[in-house]
């Protein structure tokens, strides 16, 4: 493969020039820099170049314990940081071989799906606004932050929300938040009729997105694109049904899937999506368990604040908990799950001390990203932006 | 009429019209902000004075008391210069659009417009498509490569634009016989208004004056998802300012246009007192283009944006031909009704 060229270097060709768009552009979605080769307004090459937002939380990890590690993957994936919770807890509970009470899972299947329907409200708004609908932008994060408030009900924080702990939840669901979920729920279908209305029949709207940026199945695969840009080539995978985890094996939901393999599939992927994940979050509302939301499990989950204070077997568990950690078998693990961007893959690897050896995370957005060249290259510009919208980035996710 | 009396009063029309321009455009500043805002759930500007009214002002303290940063590399001359085309060649085609009729003041009575040239459209078309140097000008002379696409954009678009723009007055020229826009209007009496007898002309005049002044769904110039700000990326304080103003000045105007050729400019119901009858016929004429202006801004919130091939594909392989083929129409009925 020939080698690209950097954006200090000179062009091939005479008629090139190349165009650095990024780090700090409107529409890169955080700080990626798109080195590209343009021809009049045709891309000829296209180079993503990363690394602008490492925060090195991979090697960080190493240094924390285990329960330590939750609150760092928030921060990796900032749109959905149930999922990345989720993902790291069902790694490091296959470890400890932890049997988790219903309620807590289907908790943690509700809290991902707001989770997935949140990430892909802020994919939709910054879509349409880098097409340059930008109305849809707002209603967007209008219903997103509701979303918001319904995390910062059960966690305390609105982003970073840190939920789920290794062994189940953190707390119990406030009184009244079911209600609440409840009353989102039904009021969102219509607005994601709202949304399409303003988008999936507007001609504008399908000439931009409709045959480009256009990704083969055999690329797509060849690639590991994962998730809706997977699922937009026509390529029938999601792993929430074909390796259920957290009790996804009790919910029914239709995986969406389009053969076009241009924008305009993998938008409506996500759309359709966010009505499968509304109704997924409306049936776990109804079948909510009773029960407790944390493990049986005291030398690895923290005790209520009451028998803490009650008892003294549950102080000195909680004192060694929060000093020492808790010694993990030694191990390695690999837990994939369907993050709202493809597949999210935590491999966590265990010395049998109370911190991980490694932690590593295959990032969606990581291998998403290297479609992108594939994409682009002999498109115009425009449609690269379109083509960055449609393959749903974050640069907290790829950078690590 | 003396030479000092006719001086005088120019002067004053100028003046005036010049303030009325400037001032429109930034309440059409605010007009947008506000209406954008309501259609997204927002308020708006609310702080400054009454329902944000006094935003424009405070909008314009602000991009004076900014720093006037002037890159490096620009060739200065024709960096310096392009704003101050697109400023004045958006201000100059205001002169001849007539806002109402005949006025009288005490002894003096004058038409409310600052010359009635007997080739009036001609040199509003004219001093449009003269903007267009500013843009690609400014461009070109930044040294940018986002300006540069930005300016190529525009230069394009507003020349294919331009034609489609000027070949769909030409159904109304062709009713009307004349280039003086007192005379078309005055030709519309009646509820006569062009709206009615020329209906593609209208749609297409619409959409091309979408394109001309560089809105929302073709901003393509200036797309700031693809080019962060197009041509005017470098420019800072009141040069940015200027290719701002000069924007909602090309709006205003288009909409003036608009409301004269298609809707009866300031014709509409008279009666009442002397001082009414002088006042109502501006009114009219306001209202009207307080309905374009209103139009532009629904839109712009509402569509999605074009790709630059589809947007030169649109004008040149649709609007052209619509054009064309309703003058063709409209000559052959005007022909054979002798």
């Amino acid at each position: 493969m020939a080698q690209f060229p950097l954006a200090t270097a000179e062009p091939d060709q005479d008629s090139t020039l190349v165009l650095n768009m990024g780090p700090q552009h409107p529409s890169t979605h955080g700080v990626l820099r798109l080195i590209l080769e343009i021809d009049g307004e045709t891309v000829v090459r296209l180079r993503p170049e990363i690394g602008y937002l490492h925060t090195g939380i991979e090697k960080t990890c190493e240094a924390k314990f285990y329960q330590q590690v939750v609150p760092l993957t928030d921060r990796i994936d900032y749109l959905c940081p149930m999922t990345n919770n989720l993902c790291y807890c069902l790694a490091v509970e296959k470890l400890l071989g932890l049997e988790i009470p219903p309620k807590a899972q289907w908790m943690r299947v509700m809290m991902n799906e707001l989770t997935r329907i949140n990430s892909h409200l802020v994919w939709l708004g910054t879509h349409a606004m880098d097409i340059g609908a930008f109305t849809v932008f707002l209603y967007c994060f209008r219903e997103r932050e509701d979303i918001l408030r319904l995390f910062e009900m059960v966690s305390g924080q609105r982003m970073m929300t840190s939920y789920f702990r290794i062994g189940g939840l953190a707390l119990e669901p406030p009184l009244g938040f079911f209600e609440k979920v409840k009353k989102f729920a039904d009021r969102f279908p219509g607005n994601v009729d709202e949304y399409e209305n303003l988008l999936t029949g507007n001609p504008i709207f399908m000439m931009r997105t409709k045959g480009v940026a256009y990704l083969s199945p055999e690329d797509a695969i060849a690639l590991g694109a994962s998730g809706p840009t997977l699922r937009g080539s026509g390529i029938d995978i999601d792993l929430r049904r074909d390796a259920p985890y957290s009790g996804y094996e009790n919910f029914k939901f239709n995986v969406p899937v389009r053969n076009e393999g241009d924008v305009f599939a993998r938008y409506l992927c996500r759309v359709q999506e966010l009505r499968e994940s509304i109704g997924m979050v409306q049936q776990a509302l109804a079948g909510m368990p009773e029960g407790p939301v944390k493990a049986d499990a005291p030398k690895v989950v923290l005790p209520d604040r009451e028998k803490m204070k009650t008892q003294m077997e549950a102080l000195i568990y909680h004192f060694k908990i929060i000093t020492e950690g808790f010694a993990v078998p030694a191990g390695e693990v690999y837990q994939a799950i369907e993050s709202p961007r493809g597949e999210m893959g935590y491999y966590v690897v265990s010395d049998g001390t109370a911190k991980p050896y490694r932690v590593h995370m295959r990032a969606p957005s990581y291998a998403n990203l290297q479609t992108l060249s594939r994409m682009c290259e002999g498109q115009l510009i425009a449609d690269v932006i379109a083509a960055i919208g449609s393959i749903d980035v974050i640069l907290g996710d790829i950078d690590r | 009429m003396s030479i000092t009396t006719f001086v005088i009063i120019s002067l004053i029309k100028s003046l005036a019209v010049i303030f009325v321009m400037m001032t429109a455009a930034a309440y059409s500043v605010w007009l947008e902000r506000k209406v954008s805002a309501h259609i997204q759930n927002r308020w708006g500007p609310t702080k400054v004075g009454p329902f944000g009214l006094l935003q424009p002002l405070a909008d314009g303290v602000k991009f004076i008391f900014k720093e006037d940063l002037v890159e490096a590399n620009v060739y200065k001359p024709l960096y310096i210069a392009a704003p101050i085309i697109a400023m004045m060649f958006a201000l100059t085609s205001i002169a001849v659009i007539p806002f109402g009729n005949w006025v009288e003041v005490g002894p003096w009575g004058t038409y409310l417009q600052v010359t009635d040239l007997n080739i009036g459209l001609l040199v509003i078309l004219g001093s449009t498509s003269m903007g267009v140097y500013g843009v690609a000008l400014a461009g070109w002379s930044s040294n940018s490569k986002y300006s540069l696409l930005g300016g190529l954009r525009a230069s394009a678009q507003m020349i294919s634009y331009e034609v489609s723009l000027g070949l769909a007055l030409v159904g109304v020229l062709i009713m009307a016989g004349s280039l003086s826009v007192r005379d078309i209007v005055n030709a519309q009496r009646h509820l006569h208004w062009n709206i009615f007898f020329q209906p593609v002309g209208f749609v297409v005049y619409l959409i091309s004056a979408y394109a001309e002044t560089n809105r929302a769904p073709f901003d393509l110039p200036e797309a700031e998802s693809e080019l962060v700000a197009g041509y005017h990326t470098e420019y800072s304080s009141m040069k940015f300012a200027m290719f701002f103003v000069a924007e909602y000045c090309n709006m205003v105007t288009v909409a003036c246009l608009a409301t004269l050729m298609f809707f009866g400019g300031w014709l509409g119901p008279v009666g009442g007192p002397p001082i009414v009858q002088a006042l109502l016929p501006v009114i009219w004429f306001c209202l009207k283009v307080f309905f374009f202006m209103f139009l532009y801004v629904w839109v712009r919130w509402t569509l999605p944006r074009f790709r630059y091939d589809q947007l030169m594909a649109f004008g040149w392989k649709i609007l052209l031909p619509l054009a064309l083929a309703n003058i063709v129409v409209t000559a052959l009925i005007v022909a054979w009704r002798g």
